[in-house]
């Protein structure tokens, strides 16, 4: 047997999953763009991925800024630059990691949800019966979880920002010594609107591809209990791998302008 | 178009998952108003057969005919269109969980149809009528249904768009012998009331003598048998004889692995 088949024949997967899951995904924003759209079914999703994962990424963010304010002060204090931790606190949170842990937390929640009921709704023919009921399944469930995903994750950002900023002012003036006035006035002092602006901009591109994965693998999910299963790992894993990419995608582009 | 022409055309119907062949050259017709069934074993391509014509599969090779016009490959408005004139019981029900029975029977209506949510309710009470549930089944979610309520729920949402062709996949599977016969004396009934032609598929042959006009035997990707429900028993097939009487030994061999 020839020794460069398998490595062959890995690419050429790799090359067709990749090829398939573009497909998908410029089936799945034509879409969103053209009528008819369900307004009710958007609602429903931006209540299922927005309002109930409030809780989660609101614990995140505040668990988050506290500790940053805390490891900051470790490493701050033997420069004797603590007056920078303010702005270390917020610049991280806006930029980085509001939107990155929220997005994995939304990830793991959102993505593993849709990848599950679209499984399970391929499985049980469920999508084979809107087809013929003179329904498109991907208007009809797909369309509706990427736009309401793409709308809400910015907002759900902005809310862990602000949370995770007073994460930090928790710990800087509670345990810290911080003074209030001059803490507040050196996060504001700091920040700049792009820093927020390229924080939610992530946060829409994470929450298209969290949707986006949910759906290609729950969509394309094989028979079984098993077959939903491994929809729902694939689509957290893919997910979650994707998000880190675009992350530094997304910061590489900010970063040059 | 002519009283001739028939509902279903199908010829040369081919079709591969891959390397494995399902389908190789099936030919049929279904007439307006006839009944046909087609038997055969798990896995024969049954599903694939009536998956192909309802346009939910798209066939390698071969020809299918709605009404004398080309099926195969549309799109868009088109494919719309033909897709209004289909009504399909599925295996398991395929309701949607996440909404009321009587938003299942009417799903169609409203989406398909543009009729209003009102007037949808009022008709998906009537369809449920048809086949024999109350109003108060109305606003159960379908996890709440027994097996035989499912299945004649999923039969009215089938009906509740008036199509002129109903698929039946494997409609008594799953059900208690009493609760087959009533589902099947409801599609003979739905058939004679609404006019329709239809295509099951099963492998229960009290089904097939009730509901068929005529039947067709799938076997190693083939149609080996096509005939008239009254000749079965006198069909002279081997295939069928074994079927019908459901013998393990025969021409038709499992791959089961003999001790």
């Amino acid at each position: 047997m020839n020794p460069l088949a398998p490595i062959g024949c890995t690419v050429l997967g790799f090359l067709a999953a990749a090829g398939r899951l573009v497909l998908f995904a410029a089936m799945a924003v034509m879409h969103c763009i053209l009528p008819p759209w369900y307004p009710r079914l958007v609602l429903r999703q931006i209540l299922e991925i927005g309002y109930f994962s409030l809780p989660v990424v609101g614990l995140t963010a505040v668990f988050t800024g506290m500790v940053l304010a805390l490891q900051s002060y470790t490493g701050f204090s033997r420069f004797e630059a603590e007056s920078a931790i303010a702005g270390i606190v917020v610049l991280s949170v806006t930029r980085e990691l509001g939107p990155v842990l929220a997005g994995l937390m939304v990830a793991g929640r959102v993505g593993a949800a849709i990848a599950a009921e679209l499984g399970t709704m391929r499985v049980t023919e469920q999508i084979d019966a809107l087809t013929t009921l003179s329904t498109n399944p991907f208007k009809y469930l797909v369309a509706p979880r990427v736009i309401a995903a793409t709308l809400t994750l910015p907002i759900l950002v902005a809310i862990a920002d602000i949370i995770g900023v007073l994460g930090g002012y928790i710990v800087s003036i509670g345990k810290l010594g911080f003074n209030p006035t001059v803490y507040l006035h050196s996060t504001f002092d700091i920040l700049e609107p792009m820093d927020v602006i390229s924080g939610l901009v992530k946060a829409a591109v994470f929450g298209f591809l969290i949707a986006l994965m949910g759906c290609y693998h729950g969509y394309h999910s094989q028979r079984g209990a098993q077959g939903v299963g491994t929809a729902t790992t694939y689509a957290v894993v893919s997910g979650s791998i994707l998000i880190l990419t675009f992350n530094y995608i997304v910061t590489e582009i900010f970063f040059s302008v | 178009m002519s009283q001739d022409t028939p509902k279903i055309s199908v010829t040369g119907l081919r079709k591969s998952f891959g390397s494995k062949t399902i389908l190789d050259g099936i030919d049929f017709e279904v007439a307006q108003g006839e009944s046909l069934v087609i038997i055969g074993g798990s896995g024969s391509g049954k599903s694939v057969t009536i998956k192909c014509v309802l346009g939910l599969i798209r066939p390698d090779e071969g020809t299918i005919l709605i009404d004398g016009k080309d099926a195969v490959g549309l799109r868009g408005r088109e494919r719309d269109a033909l897709m209004k004139k289909f009504g399909m019981l599925f295996q398991g029900g395929a309701l949607f969980d996440s909404l009321p029975v009587w938003e299942n029977v009417a799903f169609g209506l409203i989406q398909g149809h543009g009729v209003s949510r009102s007037q949808a309710y009022a008709q998906a009470i009537e369809n449920l009528a048809m086949v024999g549930l109350k109003e108060d089944v109305a606003d159960l979610l379908p996890a709440e249904l027994s097996g035989g309520m499912m299945k004649r729920v999923a039969l009215a949402r089938a009906i509740a768009t008036k199509p002129e062709i109903i698929f039946f996949d494997e409609p008594t599977t799953g059900l208690d012998p009493i609760m087959g016969d009533v589902i099947n004396d409801l599609i003979v009934h739905v058939r004679e009331e609404m006019g329709v032609s239809t295509v099951s598929i099963t492998h229960d042959m009290a089904s097939v003598r009730k509901i068929a006009d005529k039947v067709a035997m799938l076997y190693g990707r083939k149609l080996v048998w096509m005939g008239p429900v009254e000749e079965i028993d006198n069909s002279g097939n081997p295939y069928v004889d074994q079927f019908i009487h459901g013998r393990a030994e025969g021409p038709i061999q499992m791959d089961v692995r003999r001790p």
